[in-house]
């Protein structure tokens, strides 16, 4: 069983923290499949927080596979986090450096490129933002 | 499903002050709902409209379904908090459950019982010798053993220390999340309301000046930074709600349903204070922010 916290000052939305925890304990393995994630009733108890972000949590790791509601007992890990291959992790830092030193040429601040990176990530990565 | 709270056209007149009007509010049943706004804008007003002890002046209001009030059976349905989670000073804590058994139908004695244990009071110490915190737990525990459908607390966490009122905000969401019973709650504590509400309505000067999902809320407003322009030429499916300039950037607020298209702006999400204090300027300073300003320095 592992317990949620929050950060209420991190910017990211209640229930898609919650989502992140699971996938942290998994990826550390911390969670293995047939292992039990508390209740809304216990989660809500130590956060203080609305039951429907913890089941909304909770529905969008179904949908991804990775939990499964049983009625009455309660909801269970049943899937792995796919851990990317290291050494596409290796060949995507080694592009990005390239692309680092190029903008740094170019005469781009840290700053700047920093800057850039962050937008681009938002604008990519975050689900429903224009 | 019965509504939670439906409002329309709702007024309350004292003398030839309205401390409420025109207020028009379609709450749906089930939820936590945050009810926030400025000192005298009429919430303690409605929330005792919603639980009959006011008369409204205009308009009509309906709870669960029923008229505020009417009978026993309306008044066992919904359970009140009065500010400062008031209690009987003189009354012991078992007298307190004594009475709540005596005056509620649905009475849940073993949850009281429990929930006194827990909470570690001794049922012989008199109300008026309890801890702030220790009296508020007391008050949600009377107004939730009576099992009401729904839960109308008035400022219940103002008074509190913050431990007390994240204890008491645990037993609270714990309730719901075991009985699925309503709650309006009035809070200046936006960031509690934050954690703890699925639906909002800012109350302002009498009016509703929002009301809503808080995740639709969430995601139809953004915060737009960009370069220095004329808010009047947002596109149309925009809603202007505050905008603010320097000479060289203009920042607005904006309210949406569809994409920022336009690629000047660079759009962030906004939080439930940022709209909460948007909103409350908005109604403040009229509906129409900063147009004048603008002309002026151009």
């Amino acid at each position: 069983m592992i317990e949620f916290h929050l950060d209420p000052s991190s910017g990211v939305a209640t229930y898609l923290q919650l989502v992140r925890q699971v996938h942290q304990a998994l990826q550390l393995g911390l969670l293995e499949p047939g292992d039990r994630l508390p209740t809304a009733q216990q989660v809500v108890a130590s956060l203080a927080i609305n039951p429907n972000t913890v089941l909304k949590a909770y529905r969008d790791l179904e949908r991804e596979g990775l939990v499964r509601a049983r009625p009455g007992l309660g909801t269970f890990i049943v899937g792995r986090v796919p851990r990317s291959d290291p050494s596409a992790q290796a060949r995507f830092r080694k592009s990005m450096a390239a692309w680092i030193q190029s903008a740094q040429a170019a005469g781009l601040s840290a700053e700047e490129i920093e800057a850039i990176y962050r937008t681009a990530v938002r604008d990519c990565l975050t689900e429903g933002a224009a | 499903m019965t509504s939670a709270l439906e409002a329309v056209s709702l007024g309350k007149r004292y003398g030839h002050h309205w401390a409420l009007r025109a207020c028009t509010l379609s709450i749906p049943a089930g939820r936590v709902v945050g009810l926030v706004g400025p000192n005298g804008a009429g919430k303690t007003t409605l929330l005792h409209l919603a639980v009959g002890l006011l008369e409204p002046s205009a308009g009509t209001i309906e709870v669960l379904g029923d008229r505020p009030g009417t009978g026993p059976a309306t008044l066992a349905r919904s359970g009140f908090l009065a500010q400062d989670s008031p209690g009987y000073a003189r009354l012991t804590v078992g007298q307190h459950l004594q009475m709540g058994a005596w005056l509620n139908p649905r009475w849940d004695g073993g949850f009281a019982t429990r929930r006194v244990a827990d909470l570690g009071l001794d049922l012989r110490q008199r109300a008026g010798t309890l801890s702030g915190g220790q009296r508020a737990q007391l008050a949600l525990t009377l107004a939730i053993a009576k099992r009401p459908e729904l839960l109308v607390l008035d400022e219940p966490v103002a008074s509190l220390d913050p431990l007390a009122r994240r204890e008491f905000l645990q037993t609270l969401m714990e309730v719901v999340a075991a009985h699925g019973v309503g709650v309006i709650l009035s809070s200046h504590l936006v960031a509690d309301l934050e954690r703890v509400c699925d639906y909002l309505v800012l109350l302002v000067a009498g009016r509703v000046a929002l009301a809503g999902d808080v995740e639709e809320l969430l995601a139809s407003h953004h915060r737009l930074v960009g370069p220095r322009r004329d808010p009047a030429a947002i596109p149309s499916d925009q809603v202007l709600i505050e905008s603010s300039h320097t000479e060289k950037q203009t920042t607005l607020l904006v309210r949406t349903d569809g994409p920022i298209l336009d690629p000047a702006w660079t759009a962030t999400p906004v939080t439930v204070e940022d709209l909460v204090l948007a909103y409350m300027r908005r109604a403040r300073d009229g509906e129409a922010p900063a147009a004048s300003g603008l002309a002026v320095v151009r």
